[in-house]
């Protein structure tokens, strides 16, 4: 993964023009409504993962991307996978196992659920551009010195990853072979090393900043652009759907 | 080192229970940043960018364990002992924010779980364990490395009794082998721990033997075998 650009896919869809506080606020309250929707009904799960599916094919995001990325759930599914073997309660047989009935209803929930707030997720990050999540952020009224610091990261970050990389290079060419244990003392020497570049660079960025007038504010006058609120309704129908959805199938079952 | 499987998905933890800590995880990463910013005013934010950009290089590192199976860092315990407790935690928070919104990695509506597990109990829980354990360790690289190692594997199953905690307040209900599962979640992340701590312990010293004044937990005072450039014989 490259950290400066995140899992961002450049386009021109409606989904790529629509502000970013919009996007996360959306983001939020759709995994909520997800996260609200009761187990049982397993057809609203269908629906909320149409939803999601029509908005990717609206931002020309192919499946196969977004299955890719959806492995980073994948240790949790083996605790789904566990739960209808751990659970106390009626047994029902499938063939020759013998599992828990709300072990399968708590296998199925936590794999429905974390499947589609991945996909949400993953919906912001491939239509929305670093800097756009920052002044998302921003508008939302984040404090600005945490969004400073993970600017600074995140514009940082490829320069200390291709210094770890290239250490490694440099090992491998003098015939180090990095295996098993074996490589773990070379390895944390190495990340020794970077971590004292890293804080002598930051303290020469301040420096570079001091003498520049810098004074504890970035002296940004101009803030994100406020969305309109044409763009926060129709986003917002979205959620509303799901969280109605949400709130009507808990209703009636 | 198998991090992700600590970056909670939607909805294994209840609202109510990943609301609660949401609000302690804003409180206390509050504090962190006005104290952080009382030890580096106006350096505050080039300074923690950078450590920032580092612990996130730190976690990319992958590096093959078995076959298949490949590990990285959580870095709490190597935030805390390098950065101190208060940036070290400022700092895995933006790195924990900036996987679950650029990378999708845990959910946004268990951030607050995420941040306290990884950020607040482990880099706390690090320096609480490497400031007991310097004041009983001789103040050599052996020392400063035994402390770290104990640091990192405290750290790393203080975190995931966090996600235990939270999934007993707030979880799926497994009756009796709840027990079962505290122990197979902790039993495993002693494991992961030993990973981390050897790591992290080697990358510490290795700080320590050339700029000590960069080492948080030393403060300030170099190691009392200054400098040496080659494993003397009798430290072992």
């Amino acid at each position: 993964m490259n950290p400066v650009d995140g899992l961002h896919r450049p386009g021109d869809s409606p989904l790529h023009r629509l502000r970013p506080q919009v996007k996360i606020v959306g983001l939020v309250a759709f995994t909520c409504a997800i996260a609200a929707t009761p187990r049982e009904a397993v057809w609203a799960f269908g629906i909320h993962a149409a939803i999601l599916a029509g908005l990717f094919a609206l931002a020309r995001v192919p499946a196969g991307w977004v299955v890719t990325r959806s492995l980073v759930e994948s240790p949790f599914l083996v605790l789904a996978l566990a739960f209808p073997f751990m659970v106390e309660g009626p047994a029902v047989h499938i063939g020759v196992l013998t599992v828990s009935e709300p072990g399968l209803w708590a296998g199925w929930n936590l794999l429905a659920k974390a499947t589609l707030g991945v996909w949400a997720a993953l919906l912001l990050a491939a239509t929305t551009p670093v800097a756009g999540v920052l002044a998302g952020l921003s508008r939302l009224r984040c404090p600005e010195i945490l969004l400073q610091i993970t600017a600074f990261a995140i514009r940082y970050a490829h320069l200390t990853v291709a210094e770890v990389t290239q250490m490694r290079l440099a090992r491998l060419a003098r015939c180090d072979d990095p295996r098993f244990l074996w490589q773990a003392g070379a390895l944390a020497r190495s990340l020794g090393t970077v971590f004292i570049r890293s804080f002598e660079r930051g303290e020469r960025v301040w420096q570079a900043m001091a003498a520049r007038g810098y004074t504890g504010r970035l002296p940004l006058e101009v803030g994100p652009a406020p969305a309109s609120a044409r763009q926060w309704s129709t986003a917002m129908a979205v959620p509303l759907a799901a969280a109605a959805l949400a709130a009507w199938t808990a209703a009636t079952l | 080192m198998e991090d992700l499987a600590l970056h909670i998905p939607t909805d294994v933890i209840d609202g109510p229970t990943s609301l609660g800590f949401a609000l302690i995880a804003v409180l206390a990463v509050g504090w962190c940043t006005v104290a952080a910013r009382r030890g580096l005013d106006e350096r505050l934010v080039p300074l923690a960018g950078l450590a920032t950009a580092f612990i996130f290089a730190a976690q990319m590192l992958n590096f093959p364990i078995a076959a298949g199976v490949s590990g990285h860092l959580l870095g709490g315990a190597l935030a805390a002992a390098l950065l101190g407790p208060w940036l070290g935690a400022l700092c895995v928070t933006v790195v924990i924010a900036i996987q679950a919104l650029l990378f999708a990695d845990g959910a946004v509506t268990a951030l607050g779980l995420n941040v306290v597990n990884m950020a607040l109990i482990a880099t706390f829980t690090a320096y609480g364990v490497l400031a007991l354990a310097l004041k009983v360790l001789p103040r050599t690289r052996w020392g400063l490395g035994a402390a770290v190692f104990a640091a990192a594997i405290v750290s790393v199953v203080a975190a995931s009794a966090g996600f235990v905690l939270q999934f007993w307040l707030g979880g799926e209900e497994v009756g009796q082998s709840l027990g079962a599962m505290a122990v197979a979640i902790l039993g495993t992340h002693v494991l992961v721990g030993i990973g981390e701590a050897v790591i992290t312990a080697g990358a510490v010293t290795a700080v320590a033997v050339a700029r000590p004044d960069l080492v948080h937990a030393l403060r300030g005072t170099p190691l009392a075998r200054p400098a040496a450039t080659l494993p003397s014989k009798d430290a072992a």
